[in-house]
This record gives C-alpha cells, sequence and structure tokens, in this order.
C-alpha cells in the first residue's frame, strides 16, 4: 500500500496546480461574464459563407 | 409553414415591412427584405466588414436602429478635455476607457461589437461583458481617433457611452474577487480534507494502521491551515475587533469554535490520541464564506441600482451661445455646464441636467426615474429631468440644476445618506445578537466545564459543537438580507427607499393619510360639465366662452380652451375683473363669465339656484348675456387613474384612508364620497395636521402620511412612515422615508405589495432562526450534535434565510 504516498503526493501536486489557476482565473476576470463567452466559441471570425437559419423555410 | 407575418418580417430587426416596401439587402448569398433604410444601412454594415455569422447566432431579433437615434457627434470625442473626463492614457502611448453600450440584447450582439472593433486599425484589444454591458477599449490614439471607433460601433446600431466607474464599484469588485477567492480556496482544500476524513470515519486499512493514520492526519492538519488562515481570516480578525471594543459580535462564537476544534485537533495529531476535526473546520469555514458571499452579492446588487442613478448622465452636452437669431452650438463636457445656459437636447439624447424648457414640445422618456414605460409629452415651461432621454424632437432647455443640485444626485446623495444611518433595526439585531452571543458564551463556558468533569475526552468537540451551532448569523441576517433583496426589486418600480426599516413598518399601519388632495388628484382643472339654460347650443356657449378666454392665463381658462378645441369665434373689447370674472363682444353681442356673483352684479342676471346646487362641490363658471343666463360650465379635478383601486385595496386590507387637507371643504368631501375614505378634513394647517396625527397615534394608530413631501416637514416627521410622491424637481427637497419617483398612485400600490411581502420573509426567517437556536443550544451542551453537524446546521440555516430574502428581488 506505499502507493498511496506517491498518489497522496501527485494529488496535493494537483490541488496547487488547480488552485494556482483558478486564482489566475479569478484575477483575470473569468467569472465576470458567464453570457457572451459560451456564444464566442461558436462563432468563426472568418466563415461567412453559412446561411442563416432563419432561411430555412423560405 | 410559414405565416404571413413571419414573411414580411424585417430581416434585420423583424418588424412588419410595409407592404410596398422594397428595401433589402444580401446577405449570405441572398437577398432579404428590410423595413426601413435604417435596417438595411445595419445590416449592410455588418455584411460590409464580414460579419454576416451574426445573424445565424443571434438571439430572436436585433433592436430597430433608429434614424433620429444618433446620439451625440462622435468627433466630440476626440476633444481631450472631453476625453480626460473618462480615458485613462497608459504609459506605451495607447488609451484605455470603458463604455456603456445600449442596445445590446443577445450575446452575439457582443460578439459583433468585439469582432467589429478587433478589425480596426489600431484598436488592440476590445471585450464587451454581456452580463453588465460594459465595452473594455485599448486603442492606440496616433493610430485612430476615439471618434471612428465609436462610429464604427454606431453603424452597427448599438450605441456607446462612456463610463466612469466611481470608488464604489471598485471596492465592490475588488471585495467580490476576494470573496470568490476564498470560497475557492476553502472548497478546494476542503474536499481533500473530506476525503482523508472518509478513509479515517471507517474501520478498514487506514485506520488500522497507526502509520497511515499518522499520516493521513498530518496531511489534513497541512491542508487545513491555509483554509483557515486565508479563507477564515476575515472571521478571526472581526472577532478580534469585538473582543478589543468589548462588544461581542457573531463572528466570536464561530471563531472560538474553529479555533478550539482547530487546535485540539492540531494536539491529536502530535500526540497521536484523541479525535481530530479539521474536516468540520474546513466544512464550516467553507459553508459560512458560502453564506456571505450570497450575502454580499445581494447587498451588492442593492447598491449598483443605486449607484446606477449617477451614471445616466452624459458627458457631453451642446450648449447654444449668442442670443436672438444668432444660436451657435459648442460642445461642453456636462460638468462644466452652469445654471443658466441654454442646452439643446437632441432626438434620442439623454438631458443632461434638470432644466425648464424653452422651446421645442416632444416626448420624453423618464422610466430611468419613474419606472414609468410610457414617454411623456412635455412642451415650452414644462421642467425636464436630468438623466431623462428625449424622444422625437429637439428641445431647447435652461439649465436650472446642474451636478450635485440635480434631482437625479440628491435622490443618489438621500438614499446614500439613508444607507449611511445605520438603520434602528440593524442597532436592534446587533444589540439582540450581542447578548446572545454572552449567553452562548457563557453557556459553553459551562458546558465545557461540565463535560470536562463528567468526560473529559468529550469537552472539546461538544464546546466546539455548540460554539459553532448557535451562532446567530440567521437570527442578524434575517432583516438586512430581506431589505436589500426588497430595495433593488423597488427601484425598479420608480420607488426609492431612503430608510428601509421604514417598509417593514409601512406593512403594518392602520391609517393612510393624504396630505394633499394633488396626490389623488391630477392637479389640473377640466371641464366636468356644461347645462345650457338658454336657446343657444352647447358649441356655441363653449365657443363664446372660449373666445372670451382665449388671452387668459387663469386654469379655469385653459380648462375651457382645452375642452373647446382649435375652432373658436373672435372677442373684443374683452374686460378682465380679476377675481370675478370676464365680459367682452363675441359676434356683436355681449357677453358675461365668470362667479354667480359677478354675472349677478355685471350682468344683472340671476342663475336659477336649482342649477347651482346641480353643481355640488365642483367650481363653477356662469356664461351670460343681457337677457339671461345661457350656460353653467362646471370644473372638477380629475382623480388620477389607479386612485381607486388604491382605495380598495387599502379598505379590503381594513386599513383606514383619511385626507388631510389644507384646501377648500367642496374639493375635500367630493374626494372623500367618489373614492369612499373613511374621513376627510378640509382647510387643516399644518398644526392641525400635526394635532390629528398625533391624536390617532394616541389611540393606537400606526400612521403613513401620503404626501408631496416638501412641507410640513414637522407632520411628515410625526408620521410613522412618511411617503413623498410628486413629479420632477420637487422631490428634490422632500424629506420623506419613501420617495415614489414615479407620481403615479401604481406605484404606491407596487409599493404596499412589496412591504406586505418583505414583513412575510422577514418573519418567517425569524421564526425560523428563534427555532433554530433555541433548539440546538441545548441540543449542544447535551452533546447530541457532534462538529460537523454543528457546522452543516449553522450554514445551513443562514443559507435559508439568504435564499429566502432573494425571493424578495423579484
Amino acid at each position: 500500500m506505499n502507493i498511496i504516498f506517491l498518489l497522496i503526493g501527485i494529488s496535493l501536486v494537483l490541488v496547487v496546480i488547480i488552485g494556482i489557476v483558478f486564482f489566475w482565473a479569478i484575477k483575470s476576470g473569468q467569472y465576470e461574464d458567464l453570457e457572451a463567452p459560451r456564444y464566442q466559441i461558436l462563432m468563426d471570425d472568418d466563415d461567412t459563407t453559412a446561411a442563416p437559419p432563419e432561411d430555412d423555410n423560405q | 409553414m410559414l405565416d404571413v407575418a413571419d414573411a414580411e418580417a424585417c430581416f434585420h430587426c423583424g418588424e412588419p415591412v410595409p407592404p410596398d416596401g422594397t428595401l433589402s439587402v444580401d446577405i449570405a448569398g441572398r437577398s432579404r427584405r428590410v423595413c426601413c433604410r435604417g435596417c438595411q444601412a445595419v445590416a449592410e454594415a455588418i455584411r460590409g466588414y464580414g460579419l454576416e455569422n451574426f445573424y445565424r447566432y443571434r438571439d430572436g431579433v436585433t433592436p430597430k436602429p433608429d434614424a433620429t437615434d444618433t446620439g451625440p457627434d462622435p468627433a466630440l470625442y476626440d476633444d481631450p478635455s472631453i476625453q480626460e473626463e473618462f480615458v485613462e492614457r497608459l504609459p506605451d502611448g495607447s488609451c484605455q476607457a470603458e463604455f456603456i453600450l445600449e442596445n445590446l440584447v443577445c450575446p452575439a450582439c457582443c460578439w459583433l461589437v468585439e469582432a467589429q472593433l478587433g478589425k480596426l486599425d489600431g484598436v488592440t484589444e476590445a471585450t464587451v461583458n454581456y452580463t453588465s454591458h460594459h465595452a473594455h477599449v485599448r486603442w492606440l490614439p496616433d493610430r485612430i481617433p476615439l471618434s471612428r471607433i465609436l462610429g464604427s460601433v454606431a453603424t452597427l446600431g448599438y450605441r456607446a457611452w462612456p463610463y466612469h466607474p466611481d470608488q464604489d464599484a471598485r471596492r465592490l469588485e475588488r471585495e467580490r474577487r476576494g470573496h470568490l477567492r476564498r470560497l475557492a480556496l476553502a472548497g478546494l482544500l476542503g474536499m481533500q480534507v473530506m476525503m482523508f476524513a472518509f478513509a479515517l470515519y471507517g474501520s478498514g486499512w487506514a485506520t488500522a494502521e497507526a502509520h497511515y493514520r499518522e499520516f493521513f492526519r498530518w496531511i489534513s492538519l497541512f491542508l487545513t491551515l491555509p483554509v483557515l488562515a486565508y479563507s477564515g481570516a476575515p472571521f478571526f480578525r472581526r472577532a478580534w475587533r469585538d473582543l478589543r471594543l468589548l462588544r461581542p459580535g457573531m463572528d466570536v462564537p464561530v471563531a472560538l469554535g474553529m479555533g478550539i476544534a482547530f487546535l485540539a485537533s492540531c494536539r491529536a495529531t502530535v500526540t497521536g490520541t484523541g479525535e481530530i476535526y479539521f474536516d468540520s473546520v474546513v466544512m464550516f469555514i467553507f459553508l459560512l464564506s458560502l453564506g456571505r458571499y450570497l450575502e454580499f452579492m445581494a447587498g451588492k446588487k442593492s447598491s449598483e441600482r443605486v449607484a446606477s442613478l449617477t451614471r445616466i448622465l452624459p458627458a457631453v452636452a451642446t450648449r447654444l451661445v449668442g442670443g436672438g437669431r444668432e444660436w451657435r452650438e459648442e460642445s461642453v463636457p456636462v460638468a462644466r455646464l452652469q445654471q443658466g445656459d441654454t442646452v439643446l437636447v437632441r432626438p434620442g439624447e439623454t438631458v443632461p441636467a434638470d432644466g425648464c424648457i424653452s422651446d421645442g414640445v416632444s416626448s420624453v422618456d423618464e422610466s430611468i426615474l419613474t419606472g414609468e414605460s410610457l414617454p411623456v409629452k412635455k412642451s415650452r415651461g414644462e421642467r425636464v429631468i436630468g438623466g431623462s432621454r428625449n424622444i422625437d424632437s429637439p428641445l431647447q432647455m435652461q439649465v436650472e440644476h446642474v451636478r450635485q443640485a440635480t434631482l437625479l444626485a440628491r435622490i443618489h446623495a438621500l438614499l446614500e445618506q439613508g444607507r449611511a444611518e445605520r438603520p434602528a433595526f440593524v442597532v436592534l439585531a446587533n444589540r439582540i445578537a450581542g447578548r446572545f452571543v454572552l449567553v452562548v458564551l457563557l453557556a459553553a463556558a459551562a458546558t465545557a466545564w461540565y463535560w470536562h468533569t463528567v468526560a473529559p475526552g468529550r469537552w472539546i468537540p461538544v464546546t466546539a459543537a455548540l460554539l459553532i451551532v448557535t451562532c446567530p448569523c440567521a437570527l442578524s441576517l434575517a432583516m438586512p438580507a430581506a431589505f436589500a433583496s426588497s430595495l433593488a426589486a423597488l427601484m425598479r418600480h420608480g420607488v426609492a427607499v431612503v430608510r428601509p426599516d421604514t417598509l417593514e413598518r409601512l406593512a403594518g399601519a392602520t391609517h393612510f393619510v393624504f396630505d394633499k388632495t394633488g396626490t389623488l388628484t391630477r392637479g389640473t382643472l377640466q371641464l366636468a360639465g356644461v347645462t345650457v339654460t338658454g336657446a343657444a347650443g352647447r358649441a356655441h356657449c363653449l365657443a363664446v366662452a372660449a373666445a372670451l378666454e382665449s388671452r387668459s392665463e387663469h386654469p379655469l381658462a385653459r380648462a375651457l380652451l382645452a375642452a373647446a378645441g382649435p375652432d373658436r369665434a373672435q372677442a373684443a373689447a374683452i374686460h378682465n375683473h380679476p377675481g370675478e370674472g370676464i365680459s367682452g363682444m363675441v359676434d356683436g353681442h355681449r357677453y358675461f363669465l365668470g362667479s354667480e356673483a359677478f354675472i349677478r352684479r355685471a350682468a344683472g342676471v340671476a342663475p336659477v339656484p336649482e342649477l347651482l346646487q346641480a353643481a355640488g362641490s365642483k367650481t363653477l363658471a356662469v356664461l351670460a348675456d343681457d337677457s339671461g343666463v345661457l350656460a353653467v360650465f362646471r370644473f372638477g379635478d380629475e382623480i388620477r387613474p389607479g386612485a381607486a383601486d388604491l382605495m380598495q385595496r387599502l379598505h379590503g386590507a381594513g386599513r383606514q384612508t383619511l385626507i388631510l387637507s389644507g384646501d377648500s371643504s367642496g374639493l375635500v368631501t367630493h374626494l372623500t364620497r367618489e373614492l369612499g375614505m373613511d374621513a376627510g378634513w378640509a382647510r387643516q394647517t399644518p398644526q392641525d395636521k400635526l394635532r390629528r396625527i398625533r391624536a390617532l397615534q394616541e389611540q393606537g394608530a400606526r400612521v403613513v402620511m401620503v404626501g408631496d413631501g416638501v412641507n410640513d416637514a414637522p407632520v411628515l416627521a410625526a408620521a410613522d412612515v412618511s411617503i413623498a410622491m410628486g413629479s420632477g424637481t420637487d422631490l428634490s427637497r422632500a424629506s420623506a422615508d419613501i420617495i415614489l419617483l414615479g407620481n403615479s398612485l401604481h406605484s404606491l400600490a407596487a409599493l404596499l405589495e412589496q412591504s406586505r411581502r418583505t414583513r412575510t420573509v422577514i418573519r418567517e426567517n425569524l421564526v425560523w432562526a428563534g427555532i433554530y437556536n433555541l433548539l440546538a443550544l441545548p441540543a449542544a451542551a447535551a452533546g447530541l450534535v457532534l462538529p460537523w453537524m454543528a457546522a452543516l446546521g449553522m450554514s445551513l440555516s443562514s443559507l435559508l434565510v439568504v435564499l429566502n430574502s432573494a425571493r424578495l428581488a423579484r
């Protein structure tokens, strides 16, 4: 069962990394707008050929 | 599957395309119909910038760009003196500023603006926050002027206003991040500690072998330490401050409980004997931080509502200089406007200061202040409030109040002052909580002593649990949390609550006293009826009367002119007898118009007495010629819409309604009867009013005074709750507990409803918190509560209070 020491050590390192990432995220304002970014990922800046969906039934 | 309305909808804004409309725009390889040139221009601009994807991702439709709604000329913003107000210059030569974007309706709009700004040469950074509608832009001023940046936003149909973040908003944002960080740390490390705790709870290999147990305990200790030191620091700091001031607040038992549990666990870890409670400590800190975060967010929302009032004023105004026909326009920062300046407000612009219209007629949207969604028609001589929006045509106005003297700034100051005053309920709640804490500390000492003598191994967990579980957090949150949520909701209805605790008293009021008839009537006389007695018809009589009064400014004259309409006869040889009546020649005939006494004396005829009686309490004017009385005009003050409804509601809830007015008895009896009010007293001096209110209060009544809030300050102060309603600049002088900005009785009804709900929620909170604490204290003293139960119970009880109060914000 000595593997447990290694695993716990790894998990602690991960916690520290997650903590650092989380603090950075708060500091850089990642939690200020929870609405717009989910759309941003969908929108491709240079794809202009696609037709709008409203159009499908005309 | 397409109905006609859909087929005819404008591609851009979704409004119906006019039948003769021929405008269209090519998007994504197809021609689409649009309703107007404005939409066409915007859609073409979007296509021109290669941003057609916007139409794929938007939610619903985009607001119609208003062709008249151009806002201030963007070129104004290139003026360095205007820029210095809101632009921050960075050391590397670039500039940055925040803007408030109007018309953002969906996240796709954010993307559109961001993508558009990102394409401009010279803009180094552009982000749009959908939640706050703020745009943050950084640019190189030598590559691109600010006006081009704003202009390109305008071509998309959005408008950008400079935003000045104030100190308060920055502080709140900093605090919010601090809360989030503490919450995150407690949650993250807390999960680890819990994991080890679960391994130790069981009786598996982890507890069987001593070196694993040791190891888990030490790890838990090291993981708990940062949580306690960072996330728990505010509690210890406040507890220390309370102790130094010898005024134990609710953080004292919390900190003490956490401290005892932690130190005992440390000892157990070092010596290898005894229980550890690290899991309870981290869980407690996490849940407590969560509760504080939610409470903070509710307070932040309500203070942002207040703060948003001051941010509505624009940064730039158009001042007119010169005189006569030689007006010259110049742009000035609003901060430099002076009283007496003449300002031009174009359609779509925000009125920069309080003032009086000197030229022009337009409708003005005052919804930001009053919550009233319909625009109000305003013309020459009427007052406009800074922050309201001019809608259809240009207005020239004379500035009367600027900056801190504007209604907006005054109301903001009043609200701030009310918040700074530490309302009575907070003082009371703190005193009760303080006493309760003292009881808890004594009980904890007694419990510790008892268990130490009876079962020495158990005194630490029992005492720690007692200290934590009985924290009166829920008790002290019960009222402030409810008020904070309620205030934010009321602000949306145009109700500014200066002293929050009056909301609760309002719900328990027994008597509603209206101190002016003007609060129930429109305040302008209107022609209520005409009785024709002679051969001449009603229309003829009205035309004659209007002709006689055509140059008069008397309220009766205005009512007559309004009733007569545009076509009227010409009057000559008009002779005015001030205070009595008027006489003149119309079509070669001599007519008299005035009070009964005047007609009797001047025309020598007497009106039939029944006619006068039929008029009842209303104001009269008699029209006569040499041969006899032609008509009797009755005037009345129209009762405000919603008044009858409001009275019904009040009576339905078992409240008494009274009028205490300085006005004449006729109007008061008329109103009392018409609205079914319980009593009305006319011709009251302020002393009379004060005496009557005191008399009511001595009989146990709780009196709400509704008035314009300007006069009668002692009367307002004597009432249990004072509500000021009225329009425009009068309110800035008001001294009342609650101010109805909307000048409408509907907002009074909304206020009453909200106060009732607030009281219900406060009661629920208090009952819940009281029962919880009463049960928890003996249970914990009896040793029935383990530390982790204590942490969970206490935190959940305050969370419940916060969430219950949040219902009021809707």
